[in-house]
């Protein structure tokens, strides 16, 4: 076991170095950093000193290991459009898109469990059919129309919650949080929902399809044939059997939520880096693209790593030896 | 084609309603993108046909100052809407059906290479699939955009958008394509017709081309129909967050964007029209691809 760990880790670290390779080809070679930094004005020999101080005339594998160890000390160079840097920009708009997608993650937890356990239970009755066909027209919505949509009703229409923006925020040290304040909290419900609704579903769907698997299980029937109440059943035996493989992907769907967070920051204009990083491809601000690009890189390689080896954990078949050689980076 | 209406498959299609209808809708719409031209009233992107005092006419109601009536209203420069959703539209499926051609064209030629030769050329393609695929496509498509748009010259960044979308959701969606190839490639090699035209001397591009990709097409047009829908929703996610179609060239996408802005000054139809097509278009692609893939190949089921 311990020598998948490690072979595991190290898959990571190539992925890892090769999403570091792309970002840093992004930053160097895509416009001219010099151009980038001085803008029209500046003379031949600003642009010569300029060219010496960035490094950019040694070896690229020289510049790359630079690259590369900047980036282990955060520096990510300085925006082209605010000159701040990079940084800067990203430890002031994590927090937003953070908080957004745990909240939306326990969103979908809980409700797509909860509703899948009833859909499971209840298979014939009306409203587990009602549930089960609005969840087929979510699936197909797109993200975007989702988060329109809810505008339009709780926004315009009945005018309940605000449409854009994070309300107030509190700083607690550098991490400004919209939890704490009435407006922020207001606030965070329809982004919350816009984001979570397609995994919310998808796990709801995992969640009674595993159920209903489990209740047909002979030790069901027996639980049941020795008269002990649905509850006890349902609850103490199926569910706890039903969980182990939707916790697995349910870590996996986090990835997704990072990718559409960028949408539902755009829809609710929600100050997050996903914004920054929409931005950054409009005004063509290529360290921030490269940085947002190790960001997530960063974030899908841990996450799959831990989803990896929580399945050695979880699941003997694998933790004995018995390997899936090639589960992906 | 007698032989084609008599056939399983033309039996199943008439049976699932579903089917039928969403078949229907996809052909009507593919049709009306075709000959928007013939169909919408006015070209919108014509500025003569343009009437500023036409500009937010409610759906079905005589404008108060021209008396003019549009079916779906008109925006704030007094476009008709109808005729921009039918332009819209054109736009949304050229490029999802372009993307999907091009996703197609990578992933077969990588997959037959990766099955036909394997070795360390097989192991690199399916490395760089497995490494793709742990990233969603829409965030892929999104850095491509991006990288692809800062390679252009500021001047060519609105014309050649749409080809840049193209590219750019092409290279998000080969790998699906790739895999099942390579999957379908490695049987087929094995199969006695492979052996006889080697024996003939026939080269590996050769064989590749005109021997095996016939044999492993089969699933291939499953995955594009519901590639298909996958493209045209990215390329309308794209156009919406305003890194797709350029305002010029406006896609179902770039529609909808306009129509956020008005939707708290209460002109509801032109955010809710080109919506409720997209909409109609990705499912009933959706559908129609699902029952596709039944139909073909029961064992996904």
């Amino acid at each position: 076991m311990f020598a998948t760990v490690i072979r595991r880790l190290g898959q990571s670290i190539v992925v890892l170095a090769l999403v570091a390779l792309i970002a840093f080809l992004i930053f160097r070679y895509v416009g001219d950093p010099v151009d980038n930094l001085l803008g029209q004005e500046a003379t031949v020999a600003d642009r010569i000193e300029l060219r010496e101080r960035l490094g950019l005339d040694n070896p690229w594998y020289e510049q790359y290991t630079d690259f590369v160890v900047r980036a282990l000390h955060f520096d990510f160079g300085v925006s082209y459009r605010t000159g701040l840097p990079v940084s800067d920009m990203i430890a002031h708009r994590l927090p937003a898109t953070l908080e957004l997608a745990f909240a939306s993650a326990i969103f979908a937890m809980v409700l797509g469990v909860v509703l899948g356990i009833y859909t499971a239970i209840n298979r014939q009755g009306w409203l587990a059919q009602v549930i089960l066909s609005t969840s087929l027209i979510g699936v197909s919505l797109p993200t975007f129309l989702i988060g329109i949509l809810l505008i339009w009703i709780f926004a315009v229409e009945l005018g309940w919650l605000p449409s854009f923006g994070r309300g107030d925020t509190v700083e607690i040290g550098w991490w400004s949080t919209g939890l704490l304040t009435a407006s922020g909290l207001k606030s965070l419900v329809l982004p919350t929902i816009t984001l979570g609704l397609y995994q919310m579903t998808l796990i709801m769907r995992l969640v009674r399809a595993e159920m209903l698997e489990v209740l047909r299980q002979d030790y069901i029937r027996f639980a049941r044939a020795r008269g002990l109440p649905d509850r006890v059943v349902n609850f103490g035996h199926a569910l706890k059997n039903t969980l182990v493989p939707v916790i697995t992907i349910a870590g996996l769907q986090l990835g997704l939520i990072v990718a559409f967070a960028i949408v539902t920051e755009t829809v609710f204009q929600w100050p997050g880096v996903g914004l920054m990083f929409i931005n950054a491809v409009y005004f063509v601000d290529i360290p921030v693209m490269s940085a947002y690009l190790l960001l997530v890189g960063l974030v899908f390689v841990v996450i799959n790593l831990i989803v990896d080896l929580s399945y050695l954990v979880i699941d003997p078949r694998i933790r004995d030896g018995i390997n899936r050689g090639n589960s992906g980076g | 084609m007698k032989r084609f209406f008599a056939s399983d498959f033309f039996y199943d299609f008439c049976r699932s309603p579903v089917t039928v209808v969403s078949f229907m809708v996809m052909l009507l719409l593919l049709l009306s993108a075709v000959f928007a031209s013939f169909i919408a009233p006015t070209n919108p992107f014509d500025p003569a046909s343009l009437n500023l005092m036409n500009g937010f006419t409610p759906p079905m109601t005589p404008n108060e100052f021209t008396g003019n009536t549009f079916w779906l209203g008109t925006d704030d420069q007094g476009r008709d809407l109808f005729s921009a959703i039918l332009y819209g539209l054109r736009v949304s499926l050229f490029v999802g059906f372009s993307a999907v051609m091009l996703a197609m064209l990578i992933g077969i030629s990588l997959g037959l290479i990766a099955g036909y030769i394997g070795g360390w050329i097989d192991a690199a393609i399916m490395r760089i699939a497995d490494i793709q695929v742990t990233f969603p496509s829409i965030l892929i498509a999104m850095l491509i955009f991006g990288v692809t748009r800062s390679l252009l010259p500021p001047d060519q960044r609105d014309e050649l958008a749409i080809f840049v979308l193209i590219i750019s959701i092409g290279l998000s969606e080969w790998v699906q394509f790739a895999r099942t190839v390579r999957g379908a490639t490695l049987v087929e090699k094995e199969k006695e017709y492979v052996a006889a035209a080697k024996l003939m001397g026939l080269g590996r591009a050769q064989i590749m081309r005109r021997h095996i990709l016939p044999n492993v097409l089969g699933p291939v047009l499953v995955i594009a129909t519901i590639t298909l829908a996958i493209a045209i929703i990215a390329e309308a996610t794209l156009s919406f967050l305003g890194v797709g179609a350029p305002p010029t060239q406006p896609s179902l996408g770039t529609l909808i964007n306009i129509g956020q802005d008005y939707l708290f000054s209460g002109e509801w139809w032109i955010l809710l029209f080109p919506a409720l097509t997209l909409l109609t278009l990705a499912l009933s692609v959706n559908l129609f691809g699902d029952w596709l893939r039944d139909t073909l190949n029961p064992r996904l089921k």
